[in-house]
């Protein structure tokens, strides 16, 4: 039984990881409509920002976290106002392609810039890699505590903002009615031009929290893109509950996967089993399980 | 029908003669490096054309047509190394069990639209190389597999003249069948269930009936075209079917315009050589790392792609058309008002 | 000088036009009325006033040139315009959705208070305003639609159609916090309807539209008296 709990702790580190990006989909797919597939390499992007802060420009860990959080803001907001906006007219699909091609030039930017070979960021914890409690028998590591705790937070910090501040409540209107916005006097470009910043920040946290995990080079974000889209989806892509729900179903599920069927299924199948359990589920759950219908009535 | 109209069907069918023309004249036009991608160019013709008939007739988008592709190579490289079953007949083969894979994949996507369907594929697009990875007595695992490199049964063709030729014959042949397919009455069915399902059931469409077979087309393309690549390669293994080839082949049938067939060629040719000409462009920097480079040219020319000409090569091609003939008309109007003055 | 004045304006969608040079002209404190039959331009006079659809001529709003602006900053000014259907987010709360027409002021407290007094007008949805938007009936989601064009504290009310699709008590009452706006408040109103009853019975001004193009025009007293009027709106 233990060892059961064990799997799920580590689980719930990755599902943080996965939390932060699957709610910025979320946030992007409920401003646009779209899903934004470059959105793991703005992560990663980000992530080698801080690695170059922190190694060429000698900041310490937190001030790089932060200032980093704020060029990826700047980074986000600017790809809707250049990208996304001029395009939107054109159709979802043009748009789709375009996050694509966005996807493409940063993977292959963040190789130019800072050459394809790994690297290594430090963790954000104070604690040491092997440090750890234990409880009940469950080995706790003092890391992975922080990645969940740092995730969490983000978390909560985006639903506060969301739902207790009157820009977060003007961004919600402008995603559900921006028509209906634009004649309140909202300026409904801004709104999403900020909500594409807020997302660009929170794949910025997933990507340093996961390379404190992984090897950071430039295809490190893909298979938390993979797993973070299937969380959103999972959850019902436009449900931020759901996301993260889902991200830490997903995180879970995973660990528990690897650690009991490894010995059967070897490392290649996991990924695969994953995503065929997902797909089951979202047959019986086409909206994903906190996917809602919103009541209507003429 | 108008003569106007008969004379726009002349010239498309003009067109289209004059690529079977150029097929044939260029490979000997050529060095054998650059028959040897003009084969490509066909295969990648081939899988989008099924592609199109998928994403862009039918509006449901797919971000694993590169799998479907590693099946029909697969069962090309598994039918002729294990079973000894000669190359060219593996061809059909690969077709008709891609087709028969796709239409089942294409069951419970059903229930799945827009990103679910997104993810849907896409995940098959990053399971397949995996699952060929882990049954490895089957598939030759990582190592992949080596197919004899077949030498032309026509006197006086290098292998990669003889590659092209047939890549192209056989593109020609699907091309046609496309064609005719989406002219009949299935591509309206098709066309029906894009732009309005719900007026396509009331009027007796099966939707479940029209977009899995549209699966099941866009599947059988993919696996011509894998069981090609195989041929023309000489090898399977699973890193020949990244997820980024599934990437390449949507960019491909978007950049050639979706829901035009004859754009496809485009986008196979842009498939083919957008790489390399993004690898030219980085050479004249003088770094090390021309792949890196290219990978960032070739997202750029894509989003160049994307914002100047928005309905693709086809698109833009339309749009000009539509110019000259309003330039035409406009002449016209003022030669007759010149006359009548 | 007027509080808004259109000369001449002409809109078009695509190659349809819409409008063929409407001037109309709306006093500070009046209400004034637009009628007129299904496409005779009604609710794209209001669009082009918002600017929600291009168009060509003029349009000044307390002096200043507004034609060609973008919705938001038009609604900026001060025009607040609740769109046919009403445009409201069903996916928020009642209360949300009064506190977004504040969104052009800069006092979050007087929003608050605003927002309070505008449900005020309404007790039947005051009592419901943790509950999703989507659920209230037509009439409620109309008075909500005012309540929140009210919280912006507009120098222009554009109603369009409000009482389409109303039972006919809920347009009495919509009707009531209207005219009680116009003449106790001072706020000036411009009404699509289709209703021409309740709508010259609601204001001091009315225009006949037809085919895009001002028919008629006057005091609406006058208008209600007028015998084509009264055959083809009024009905008697």
């Amino acid at each position: 039984m233990s060892e059961f709990f064990q799997y799920v702790v580590v689980g719930l580190a990755n599902g943080g990881v996965y939390a932060t990006l699957a709610l910025a989909l979320v946030l992007i797919h409920r401003a646009t409509g779209i899903v934004n597939f470059a959105q793991g390499e703005m992560g990663m992007f980000c992530t080698f920002i801080a690695w170059s802060l922190i190694t060429h420009h000698g900041l310490p860990y937190w001030p790089a976290f932060f200032l980093t959080l704020l060029i990826a803001f700047a980074g986000g907001a600017a790809t809707y106002k250049v990208v996304i906006q001029p395009l939107s007219r054109t159709g979802e699909l043009t748009v789709v392609m375009a996050t694509i091609a966005l996807l493409i030039i940063l993977n292959g930017l963040a190789g130019w810039i800072w050459s394809p070979e790994v690297k290594f960021l430090r963790s954000p914890s104070p604690f040491a890699p092997g440090d750890h409690f234990e409880v009940g028998g469950v080995i706790v590591n003092k890391q992975d505590l922080t990645v969940i705790v740092i995730s969490l937070i983000c978390v909560a910090l985006v639903f506060l903002f969301f739902r207790f501040t009157r820009l977060g409540l003007q961004m919600r209107a402008s995603a559900v009615g921006p028509a209906t916005s634009r004649l309140l006097g909202i300026r409904v470009a801004m709104m999403l031009s900020i909500g594409w910043g807020l997302a660009a920040v929170l794949s910025a946290v997933s990507g340093m929290l996961a390379a404190s995990q992984l090897e950071l080079d430039p295809n490190f974000m893909l298979i938390v893109l993979t797993y973070a889209f299937a969380a959103a989806v999972l959850g019902g892509i436009d449900s931020p509950i759901g996301s993260v729900v889902g991200a830490f179903i997903i995180g879970i599920g995973i660990s528990l996967l690897s650690g009991y069927a490894s010995s059967f299924l070897g490392t290649e199948l996991q990924l695969p089993l994953a995503l065929a359990v997902l797909m089951l589920v979202l047959i019986v759950r086409p909206a994903g399980l906190f996917g809602q219908v919103v009541v209507r009535r003429v | 029908m108008s003569p106007f109209g008969a004379n726009r069907i002349l010239w498309r069918v003009l067109a289209l003669a004059a690529v079977p023309l150029l097929v044939v004249f260029l490979p000997k036009a050529f060095n054998d490096y650059f028959n040897y991608r003009l084969a490509f160019v066909g295969i990648y013709f081939i899988a989008i054309v099924g592609l199109n008939v998928l994403t862009g007739y039918n509006g449901q988008i797919s971000l694993g047509h590169g799998a479907f592709m590693a099946i029909g190579a697969y069962t090309t490289a598994i039918l002729n190394v294990n079973y000894g079953v000669g190359i060219y007949w593996t061809i059909p083969v690969a077709g008709i069990l891609t087709g028969a894979f796709g239409f089942l994949f294409g069951l419970p996507a059903l229930r799945l639209s827009g990103v679910y369907l997104a993810l849907a594929t896409f995940s098959l697009a990053t399971s397949i190389p995996l699952v060929a990875k882990r049954f490895e007595g089957f598939t030759g695992g990582g190592q992949g597999k080596t197919i004899a490199l077949p030498s032309s049964p026509i006197g006086g063709l290098s292998t990669n003249e003889w590659l092209s030729y047939l890549t192209w014959a056989i593109a020609g042949l699907m091309f046609g069948v496309a064609w005719l397919v989406l002219r009949g009455q299935l591509g309206r069915a098709f066309r029906a269930v894009r732009d309005a399902p719900i007026a396509a059931v009331s009027s007796g469409v099966s939707l479940a009936r029209y977009k899995t077979l549209a699966f099941g087309i866009a599947a059988a393309y993919a696996g011509v075209a894998g069981a090609l690549l195989a041929i023309a390669i000489a090898f399977v293994n699973p890193d020949t079917f990244p997820v980024s080839l599934s990437i390449l082949l949507l960019t491909g049938a978007v950049v050639g315009g979706l829901g035009s067939l004859e754009g496809m060629l485009f986008g196979a040719v842009f498939i083919q050589f957008a790489p390399s000409w993004a690898e030219h462009l980085s050479e004249h920097l003088h770094y090390n790392e021309a792949t890196v480079q290219s990978t960032v040219f070739y997202g750029l020319i894509l989003l160049a792609v994307l914002f100047l000409m928005p309905g693709g090569a086809a698109g833009l091609i339309h749009q000009l058309g539509n110019g000259l003939k309003r330039l035409r008309k406009w002449r016209y109007s003022r030669a007759d008002s010149r006359a009548t003055a | 000088m007027a509080l808004l004045e259109l000369e001449n304006v002409e809109a078009r969608y695509g190659p349809i036009r819409a409008l063929h040079g409407v001037s109309i002209t709306v006093e500070e404190g009046q209400a004034v009325s637009l009628l007129g039959a299904n496409g005779a331009g009604k609710t794209t006079t209001l669009r082009s006033i918002s600017g929600t659809v291009r168009t060509t001529g003029e349009i000044a709003f307390a002096s200043k040139r507004i034609a060609g602006r973008a919705p938001e900053s038009i609604a900026r000014l001060g025009i607040a315009h609740v769109p046919e259907g009403r445009g409201i987010y069903a996916e928020l709360t009642v209360w949300e959705n009064v506190l977004l027409g504040g969104s052009i002021r800069r006092q979050r407290r007087a929003v608050k208070r605003d927002a309070e007094a505008a449900l005020g007008h309404f007790p039947r949805i005051a009592s419901r305003r943790k509950q999703q938007a989507g659920t209230l009936s037509g009439g409620e989601q109309q008075m909500l639609a005012l309540a929140r064009a009210l919280v912006a504290r507009p120098r222009l009310l554009m109603l369009d159609e409000p009482s389409l699709g109303l039972a006919p008590t809920a347009v009495q009452e919509f009707y009531r916090v209207v005219r009680l706006l116009n003449q106790q408040e001072g706020l000036t109103v411009l009404l699509v309807e289709q209703n021409a009853r309740i709508a010259l019975a609601s204001t001091q001004q009315a225009y006949v539209l037809e085919v895009g193009r001002v028919a008629m025009s006057g005091s609406s007293e006058d208008l209600s008296r007028d015998e084509g009027v009264r055959a083809s709106y009024l009905g008697y």
